[in-house]
């Protein structure tokens, strides 16, 4: 058994104790009533013994020191990660070991190397929160539990060091205990009788707050942990051309693999002619979007998909997604996140002869999958040489493409015709038309096809109602510790003497109105202030 | 409360905190792939066509290990590490690995100019939806994964590889 301090109250209390759990009264010498209030002089459990290991690292967590500095490191990486955007919203298709040097400098290389453009899925940000949970947990069962125990445990009868050493204290005689008992129950005091002295609560479970707000914190930190585990958070983006399907990304399952198809995306602008709009719109440049929408129609793959295979689709529903107008199924939600308006799709061109200006047929290049040769009869034919889908001259000054967008596509045609079996090449991109200056034919623009795309983000969030739910027993435990306090008063008779004192945990000035209240209805004389001792 | 029990209850706590934190750690580490296509998973099986119009299925090469690289032709990492598996190719072929270069939503016509410049004589097959890169998960490339012979993965990077990495990878998966 562990060791015990046993009061002459004859309570016996746990070791480290400072005041007795009963009575009150000072168990060491050099103990500091009012100062040791706040725990009810409970020994924290951990303080009182240092053995194993465990308990080593328990006591670091339990200390309060330990916690803020873990939320004061915390915030200021959090603040950090807000410097630069984080990885996943800068723009896709850059190399982001070249992106933050080249956008924001030296600066941004730190930033980079240091890890900070991925901070808060990073080990150690969790590996914080992690440690910040723990320290929550240690600290509030070291204080709470010993707390609680002490509160129960509380007797009517209060040793008398205890009541003189009370922030607000008074001697009285010949006083009246049931117009007391009276005064504070009209007050809403509980009040507790015991061999003619008298013990009035009020608001013990003002108490309880800071613990409710950590049980909060705790099922809070818990949700967001959720987020990590497979098949509790899916949050990605989709592009879709109009026209085309696409798999939705952290929907496949072994009954299938969902499929989108953007039947079209729709922007709509306000019309500044328009009447009721016109003075709201007349101090605005440019246009005002009105509206963003995808008319989509969502399909399902049979049972067993092979990633990659053509997929037999099955229609499950149409519908329309606007901003905040999420398009919903399982437990998925698509938003209307982005789009991009008129991507080159296909390109058109005519075979055609410098002298005359005679053409010689029109071929139609898809700028997704261009074919290698196009035959225009009688012996007229184009090859596709190269192709650069987003062009650019490299380091090297040589033709290259940036990445496989088509966004200023160019390409090395060669030309076929009777006069030139040989064939001639030249190089055409927008508004670009390079030859080696002999060739007899070439190849002129006939016309552009272009496509919308629509952005989808595809979420989906088991977590958001435990986040939801902590959030709010985090509330609950705020205003109950905040807006309630625990008052006590205390009357004690002693040889002949009535002895009243009084404690809050806090709001002084409200407590300091019920005791004024007390003796003004009662003989009680009035409770004084006593000086804090400062230290 | 009996000291050991109060032991056992710390010992016991601590051990669920750091089980719940160390596996999220784990999962943020594998994030980028959302079907958690990491080391020791069973890599999942995808069909596509390759450069040349035969079906590539992964599954088929259970037995042999494969190194499949995720890759474009406008990424210079990707185009550096070429020549080098081309290379080892040829070495470890005869010894039951297989590289599938998986190239990410090209056209053929681009592809075709880049296999024939670099010689390259393994499959290439064309994810032209961006089906199976979705499925795997890749963010930036090139990407390799390495898949044992049961079809098992072994190891995933991103890194641009060096010739030297690449023959130590080819030893790891060498049936």
């Amino acid at each position: 058994m562990m060791q015990t301090i046993t009061c002459e109250c004859g309570h016996s209390n746990p070791y480290g104790t400072s005041l007795c759990q009963a009575c009150g009264k000072p168990l060491k010498q050099d103990v500091e009533v009012l100062s040791s209030m706040r725990y009810e002089g409970s020994a924290r459990r951990s303080q009182t013994y240092k053995q194993t290991f465990v308990d080593k690292i328990w006591n670091f967590f339990s200390s309060v020191k330990v916690g803020v500095w873990l939320i004061v490191i915390i915030l200021v990486a959090a603040a950090i990660g807000t410097i630069f955007p984080q990885e996943t919203f800068i723009p896709p298709n850059v190399d982001p070991a070249t992106h933050y040097e080249s956008e924001y400098g030296t600066f941004g290389l730190i930033y980079y190397l240091l890890g900070f453009h991925n901070l808060y899925g990073s080990w150690w940000f969790i590996l914080l929160l992690g440690m910040l949970g723990l320290s929550i947990i240690i600290a509030s069962l070291d204080r709470g539990i010993p707390l609680y125990k002490a509160l129960k445990t509380q007797r009517v009868t209060r040793h008398d060091q205890f009541m003189k050493n009370q922030r607000l204290f008074s001697k009285s005689n010949d006083v009246e205990l049931d117009e007391i008992k009276y005064t504070l129950e009209s007050l809403r005091y509980k009040v507790r009788e015991e061999d003619g002295n008298l013990f009035a609560e009020k608001g013990r479970f003002s108490r309880w707050g800071a613990y409710v707000n950590h049980v909060g914190l705790i099922i809070f930190l818990t949700g967001a942990m959720l987020r990590f585990f497979p098949g509790m958070y899916v949050d990605d983006i989709l592009w879709v051309r109009e026209g085309e399907k696409a798999s939705i990304p952290g929907t496949s399952t072994e009954d299938g693999q969902y499929y989108l198809e953007n039947n079209d995306f729709i922007l709509e602008m306000y019309d500044k002619e328009e009447k009721k709009f016109n003075s709201a719109l007349s101090s605005v440049d440019g246009e005002v979007a009105k509206n963003y929408q995808s008319n989509v129609t969502l399909y399902k793959t049979k049972e067993n998909h092979t990633i990659g295979a053509e997929p037999e689709l099955v229609k499950v529903k149409n519908g329309e997604i606007r901003v905040n107008e999420p398009f919903k199924f399982d437990s998925f939600a698509l938003y209307q996140t982005d789009f991009k308006l008129n991507e080159f799709y296909k390109m058109s061109f005519e075979l055609e002869e410098k002298a005359t200006g005679n053409k010689f047929g029109k071929l139609t290049v898809d700028l997704h999958d261009p074919k290698k040769e196009y035959d225009l009869g009688k012996g007229y034919k184009v090859k596709i040489e190269e192709y650069f889908p987003n062009f650019v001259l490299n380091d090297q000054n040589q033709p290259s493409t940036v990445n496989n967008l088509p966004d200023n596509p160019a390409f090395v045609f060669s030309m076929y015709s009777p006069k030139t079996p040989d064939g001639e090449k030249a190089f055409v991109g927008i508004q670009k038309n390079i030859d080696s200056g002999e060739n007899q034919f070439k190849m002129s623009f006939a016309g552009i096809e272009t496509k919308d795309l629509t952005a989808l983000t595809v979420r989906k969030d088991h977590t958001l109602w435990i986040i939801a739910l902590g959030g709010i027993i985090f509330m609950i435990g705020v205003t109950q510790g905040l807006y309630w306090n625990y008052r006590r008063i205390w009357i004690k008779q002693n040889a002949g003497e009535v002895w009243a004192a009084a404690h809050t945990n806090k709001n002084w000035y409200g407590l300091k109105k019920d005791v004024e209240f007390l003796s003004d209805k009662t003989n009680l004389t009035p409770l004084e202030e006593k000086e804090t001792a400062s230290k | 409360m009996l000291k050991k029990n109060r032991l056992w209850f710390r010992s016991a706590l601590l051990a669920i905190l750091v089980v719940a934190v160390g596996y999220t750690i784990y999962n943020s580490m594998n994030e980028e792939s959302g079907t958690y296509i990491s080391k020791g998973n069973t890599a999942p099986n995808f069909v596509l066509t390759d450069l040349n119009g035969k079906q590539v299925e992964l599954e088929d090469y259970r037995g042999k290990g494969v190194f499949l690289n995720f890759w474009g032709t406008w990424c210079k990492p990707c185009e550096r590490e070429m020549p080098y598996m081309q290379r080892q190719y040829e070495k470890y072929k005869e010894q039951d690995v297989e590289i599938l270069a998986v190239n990410v939503s090209e056209t053929n016509v681009s592809v075709k100019n880049f296999v024939d410049r670099y010689r390259m004589s393994f499959p290439v097959p064309m994810d032209k939806q961006r089906e199976v890169t979705k499925a795997y998960g890749i963010g930036p490339i090139p990407t390799t994964i390495l898949i044992d012979k049961n079809g098992k993965v072994v190891e995933r990077t991103s890194e641009s590889l060096s010739e030297k990495k690449i023959i130590s990878f080819m030893e790891k998966i060498k049936p």
